[in-house]
């Protein structure tokens, strides 16, 4: 028995796509895993060994990196500034989408239309005075200043994901906790955020990703080598350790490799968030 | 637009209104501090000649004057221009075609979503260096450091070996390549999402009318998914315009003539030249074109829809 003719083309256009999905995906790959094997290596085998994967993993890399490369330092800024923002962001947007879809006040509709408008109108340069009035507030050079202006980075669209999720949220229970004389606050706290978690969590991972990844304010805004997150201390490193590649590889490990991690962990959120800026266009 | 949800609850006077209120008090003072006072002041300092410190001087339209005659401020546009004229072709039809092929009963299909998703989720900087090192026309030892290079070297083609990173002919293709690279992924996230909100009764009935898979295709996906691509069209115009923490990540040499791009100039003249004012007028020109051809767009595919 031949197969017939059916069978073959729907096979061969299967094979066929598989190829082109699989080099795509090489692609993507490749470059990844090259860094992380190069990180692991030294300076007198990564230009001679060709093997995919060393003889010897050299984790020393690391090391170097972490103490004479200021990792340590930069690694926990990251760390302090993506909890920091990502929290005042959760507590002052979901105040904000909370009262924009359950409470009235004057004003309300015209407020929510500003932020709305914030979001849709691109403002590249919009650092220049910023900088200028960081610098007026002497908050060039704090932790402070930096947390606030990420804050505000990611407010707008955090209040829209929300407010369209309390929107769509049945308003019984908060009926039922008012009757129960809870008060506003009492029933954002015990009623809205428990209810809003799924909403929550794409903020969360949405705005995570957006500080752990920021380079622009914090090379405006941070000189202080002490207090630069990740992604700025990596051009500082970058110029230092340009010719030591090993060296260097373990350091974008280091900065690339969390995020990898949380987005493998938690796709379906990261993929929720990032297309949800979409959903206004 | 969304619809209000109905609000029945604390509206009883205004002492409710007043406390209702408080609830956007925080929002609303970040939301002015950091977005709405710099923005008016953007466009104040426009109209003003300023080192960064020392008098401010009015100056009217001189700022926006200057622009109109700047070459390398319109060569850094046709640079974002030509960096954007690659994405949104090269880079889009590759997120299309991706998401064509993961839009049917195909094996691996949530490995193949899951990893072309990595790239969007690295940093510009990570990306940057990483494929500076690819690109890399360095030698050590008589040996290609960069990758590319050596691979060339390897399979018998020395003679295609280039500086591809500082010669002006390739330097912007190259970013262009390592920019689509970072970012097709999100918009074959967002194609399949389109794609699968489909109806595939559509398409039985396109069958069952006699049409191939090209005509079905052509008359049943392309004007389905119009408004997710006329979406994926603007966001990768506004992200492709702006670019530039790419650009000093993988580059590495500073501000270069045949690399600059609008933010680029923007930094250049506020911290190259201390001119605030002309950096201001060159961030509101910029946002001006920027708003201009989003909304063009989008009144360009709400005719499409009626035709």
């Amino acid at each position: 028995m031949f197969p017939n003719k059916y069978v073959i083309w729907s096979w061969t256009r299967n094979s066929l796509l598989h190829v082109f999905l699989l080099t795509v995906m090489v692609s993507c790959l490749f470059p990844i895993f090259w860094m992380i094997r190069s990180s692991l290596m030294t300076n007198q085998t990564i230009f001679v060994e060709h093997a995919l994967i060393p003889k010897d993993l050299n984790w020393s890399n690391y090391i170097v990196a972490w103490t004479k490369g200021n990792f340590a330092v930069y690694f926990i800024n990251s760390m302090v500034y993506t909890v920091s923002v990502v929290f005042g962001i959760v507590v002052v947007a979901s105040l904000a989408a909370f009262a924009f879809s359950r409470l009235r006040f004057p004003g309300r509709d015209v407020l929510f239309y500003m932020f709305l408008a914030a979001m849709m109108i691109p403002l590249p340069g919009s650092f220049v005075p910023l900088f200028v009035m960081m610098n007026k507030l002497h908050l060039v050079n704090t932790r402070l200043g930096y947390i606030l202006c990420m804050i505000n980075v990611g407010l707008s669209l955090s209040i829209f994901i929300l407010k369209t999720f309390f929107d769509k949220m049945p308003s019984d229970l908060e009926d039922a906790a008012r009757i129960d004389g809870c008060s506003r606050l009492q029933i954002w706290w015990h009623v809205a955020l428990p209810l809003a978690k799924p909403a929550i969590a794409v903020v969360v991972i949405y705005n995570a990703l957006n500080v752990w990844n920021e380079y622009i304010l914090a090379t405006l805004l941070l000189n202080d080598k002490d207090l630069m997150p990740l992604q700025r201390g990596l051009m500082v490193f970058n110029g230092a350790y340009q010719v030591d590649y090993p060296v260097l590889m373990a350091g974008l490990t280091m900065t690339a490799l969390p995020i990898i991690i949380v987005y493998l962990i938690m796709q379906k959120h990261i993929v929720k968030g990032l297309s949800s800026g979409a959903v206004i266009g | 637009m969304p619809v209000m949800a109905d609000t029945r609850d604390f509206s009883k006077g205004p002492l409710d209104a007043f406390k209702n209120s408080l609830f956007v008090v925080p929002a609303v003072l970040i939301f002015s501090v950091f977005y709405i006072y710099p923005f008016f002041n953007l466009l104040w300092l426009s109209f003003h000649q300023w080192q960064g410190i020392g008098p401010m001087i009015w100056v009217g339209f001189q700022n926006f004057q200057g622009i109109a005659g700047d070459k390398v401020w319109w060569a850094s546009m046709g640079h974002a221009a030509y960096i954007t004229l690659i994405a949104l072709t090269f880079q889009n039809a590759l997120a299309f075609a991706l998401a064509l092929a993961c839009d049917r009963e195909i094996r691996m299909k949530r490995f193949y979503c899951m990893v072309f998703f990595i790239p969007p989720v690295l940093s510009e900087v990570v990306v940057g260096i990483l494929w500076n090192w690819v690109l890399n026309a360095g030698q050590q030892n008589g040996q290609n450091i960069g990758l590319l290079n050596y691979f060339l070297v390897q399979t018998g083609l020395p003679n295609l070996v280039h500086n591809w990173l500082s010669d002006p002919k390739t330097a912007l293709t190259c970013i262009a390549v390592v920019h689509s690279w970072k970012g097709f992924g999100w918009g074959f996230i967002m194609l399949l999402a389109g794609l699968q909100t489909i109806d595939k009764q559509y398409y039985e009935a396109a069958k069952v009318d006699g049409a191939g898979s090209w005509s079905s295709f052509k008359n049943v996906t392309i004007p389905m998914m119009l408004p997710v691509i006329m979406v994926v069209v603007i966001l990768t115009i506004l992200g492709s315009m702006q670019v530039f923490v790419l650009i000093l990540s993988l580059v590495n040499q500073g501000l270069v003539y045949h690399t600059e791009v609008p933010v680029t100039r923007i930094l250049g003249s506020m911290f190259t030249t201390n001119q605030f004012g002309y950096a201001c007028a060159q961030a509101v020109i910029f946002g001006a074109i920027l708003v201009v051809v989003s909304f063009g767009m989008k009144k360009l595919s709400n005719s499409i829809k009626q035709a």
